[in-house]
């Protein structure tokens, strides 16, 4: 037993091995450490959670310069044994997860930074911080496992802490809701994906990534799978049909939704993807559902995003959006172009994210309406935020703009002319809500009675936003041409690279420009008159009810439900419990009519005892066969 | 007339003729100091029987004589127990009346 428990490294040098598990551990142990103290910490909280996360940030920077020397490791246990089953736990360590490690523990440690200036004061400050680390934590196990029932339970992790945080708030009913409804939506993505993996269990007889992906199973069959697995994937990335709960999940505080948003939980989907990437392969039927799941969910989310007026909503939106280009892109087959879109897009749209939350900190509404001609008394503030909106719009030379082409670019190439033009028209949707947001919120005339006394966000909230501001601006550069896609060939290992086409480049740049005009025109100049969109329009009125969705699941999934329900309840208070109520009356019965015997004189009961002997006496005579 | 010249079923008749009334006395009587007495009926009714059977079926054994021995000490005690608990009732109830000992009743 003590054998099959023993760690062991396998192909490294051990002290990889440390630094890999103290890169999970630390989160953890923070956890534990403010689950049992975070109440008498109070405040100093924050300060075991950063430091747990700033020190597995600098072991997930040495663990990448380990993988990019061309190490790879893999640290496995048996976590139990049953008969033949012996199903292994594990960390690995390679390209994909490497870059993963470094996205999840910099956002993490900048939104847990963020958060000591947005949550000051809150009373449940300690839980708030134990529950990011052991967010983190999951997330940083998702990224690691390589095994599907490891994924599996990390997974579930992610679920559980992002419904703890998104209901932070629970006093507040739409939180209690909405951690509800991101909860429930998940869950039904996640069935689909236990049952793929059940699946998968039966026809391979393993979990083990390894081993799967190094079979050869029928294209149907693996089709099937991968697209069962893929439904995770739906439900946790907020693809269409299940991104019902992303927006609603605004509820939670500000820097929570930066962390779900940018590296954790929604990425842990598009991780999830790329990580099974060989099995989507195998049945290539599959890459095509991804690549039409994910371009359906870029335009709906993109379009819906033109009419929200939450400042926090609009960035939901696009964040369901640019996983929608995620999938667009891991779909078409530009594996590499998907994973380095969800390595810039956690980068920019943790600081709008941030950037949004330093507005609403200030504001205290959420409401785009409210606000108008903050630039000049937000200075960080407005010029992170119009960093990160440029990266989101895909104007060069900003983080978005070098991933986004590389996926229109996939989708080009290979052949998918109407995913190409969607994503084309997508684009050119995304630089005009982008710029909507900024020329209502920064620009223009401040409205509403709070603007007045609106003041920059102290240090420790505005720091973030420039190492985030800054990141969004350069990080586009590691899979840049200029740098020789330095990127791609780090995550795919191989030195084929797409190389730039110019129609592509020069399309996505001109509609993005194009967007960003039309946004000016319309909401920056005031040159066209506001009433251009009569409130009546059919497709207005399609968009700001967000396609009816949530009516939709309401009369299709809710109402049916509750009707079934009653049903069931009725079976149950009457044939239930008008059996278990029927054996209590019974017993109630016969006990009151027994009790009569018990009638407290003594002598009755040594009459009993004298009528007992006798019986037994002539019994034993009978049985001894005396007379 | 020697002893012997009563047969062992005289003794056993006496025997049973004191036992019904002690059992008599323990199930009729109110007075819980009767009841104790009757007890002691009982017993010795029973010491009876020991002894007799010894006397006649085992002779060369005292068993029975002995044993007889224990019954009474362990009856010494018993009143002594006995007794003790009447009085601690007669202390709350001021009553040696059974009837008025209804506790145990439902």
């Amino acid at each position: 037993m003590v054998d099959a428990l023993a760690p062991f490294v396998t192909t490294v040098t051990p002290w990889i091995g440390h630094v890999m598990s103290l890169i999970l551990l630390l989160p953890v142990a923070s956890f534990l450490i403010l689950v049992v103290f975070g109440k008498k910490m109070g405040e100093r909280s924050s300060y075991v959670a950063i430091s747990a996360v700033a020190a597995s940030f600098l072991l997930s920077i040495i663990a990448v310069l380990f993988v990019m020397g061309g190490g790879r490791a893999e640290l496995s246990f048996t976590w139990l044994s049953v008969g033949d089953f012996h199903p292994t736990f594990g960390l690995l360590l390679d390209p994909l997860s490497a870059m993963m490690l470094i996205v999840v523990t910099l956002v993490s440690m900048l939104v847990q930074i963020f958060s000591v200036g947005y949550m000051h004061g809150d009373k449940r400050i300690g839980w708030f911080f134990a529950c990011l680390s052991m967010f983190t934590a999951s997330m940083l196990l998702v990224v690691y496992s390589p095994n599907f029932a490891e994924t599996y339970i990390a997974w579930e992790g992610v679920g559980v802490f992002s419904y703890l945080l998104i209901g932070f708030w629970f006093e507040k009913r739409s939180a209690s809701q909405a951690a509800k409804k991101a909860f429930m939506v998940t869950r039904v993505g996640d069935l689909g994906f236990a049952i793929g993996l059940i699946l998968l269990y039966v026809v391979a007889g393993t979990l083990d990534m390894n081993k799967i992906f190094g079979m050869d199973l029928q294209a149907p069959l693996a089709a099937l799978i991968a697209i069962l697995i893929f439904c995770g994937a739906v439900g946790k990335s907020a693809q269409f049909p299940l991104h019902v709960w992303l927006p609603d999940a605004m509820e939670g505080p500000t820097p929570v939704s930066a962390l779900i948003h940018a590296a954790t939980m929604v990425a842990a989907g598009v991780y999830l993807v790329a990580r099974s990437y060989p099995l989507f392969e195998m049945g290539p039927v599959s890459l095509e559902v991804v690549a039409i799941i994910g371009t359906i969910t870029a335009f709906i989310a993109a379009s819906i995003a033109l009419t929200a007026t939450d400042i926090k909503r609009v960035l939901a939106y696009s964040t369901v959006s640019q996983l929608g280009y995620m999938m667009m892109g891991l779909g078409v087959g530009a594996f590499a172009a998907g994973m380095f879109h969800l390595f810039t897009h956690a980068f920019f749209k943790a600081l709008l994210f941030l950037g949004a939350g330093s507005v609403i900190h200030a504001v205290h509404s959420q409401e785009i309406h409210d606000m108008g001609g903050l630039g000049p008394r937000m200075k960080i503030t407005s010029l992170t935020f119009i960093i990160g909106g440029l990266a989101l719009a895909g104007v060069p030379p900003f983080s978005g703009f070098w991933s986004k082409d590389e996926i229109l670019l996939g989708a080009y190439t290979s052949g998918h002319t109407a995913i190409f033009w969607v994503g084309i028209l997508t684009a050119l949707l995304t630089a005009f809500y982008t710029f909507r947001l900024i020329f209502i919120v920064f620009f223009g005339k401040p409205r509403g009675h709070h603007v007045d006394h609106v003041h920059e966000s102290p240090p420790v909230m505005s720091v973030p936003l420039i190492i985030l501001g800054t990141l969004a601006l350069v990080a586009g550069m590691v899979g840049s041409p200029y740098l020789g896609h330095f990127f791609q060939v780090f995550i795919t290992n191989s030195h084929e690279v797409e190389h730039a086409n110019m129609f592509v480049m020069g399309l996505s740049i001109a509609v993005a420009i194009t967007g960003i005009f039309a946004a000016w025109l319309k909401y920056g100049t005031r040159l066209l008159p506001s009433g251009v969109i009569s409130k009546d329009n059919p497709i207005y009125k399609l968009l700001v009810n967000k396609y009816y969705f949530d009516e939709l699941y309401y009369y299709v999934l809710i109402k049916p439900t509750h009707a079934i329900a009653k049903y069931v309840l009725s079976f149950d208070q009457k044939i239930i419990d008008g059996a278990v109520n029927g054996v209590a009356w019974v017993s109630t019965k016969v006990g009151s009519g027994l009790r009569q015997i018990q009638t407290g004189y003594v002598q009755n009961y040594a009459l009993y005892m004298l009528a007992g002997l006798i019986v037994l006496i002539i019994w034993s005579f009978k049985i001894l066969g005396v007379y | 007339m020697s002893l012997e010249s009563i047969p062992l079923s005289y003794y056993l008749i006496l025997s049973a003729i004191l036992f019904g009334i002690g059992l008599a006395g323990v199930l009729l009587r109110k007075n819980a100091v009767t009841i104790l007495l009757s007890v002691e009926i009982m017993l010795n009714a029973a010491n009876l029987n020991l002894v007799a059977f010894s006397r006649y079926i085992t002779p060369a054994a005292a068993s029975g004589q002995i044993f007889a021995l224990f019954v009474m000490a362990i009856a010494a005690a018993e009143v002594a127990v006995g007794l003790a608990l009447v009085l601690t009732i007669y202390r709350n109830v001021k009553s040696v009346n059974l009837d008025e000992f209804n506790l145990f009743k439902w």
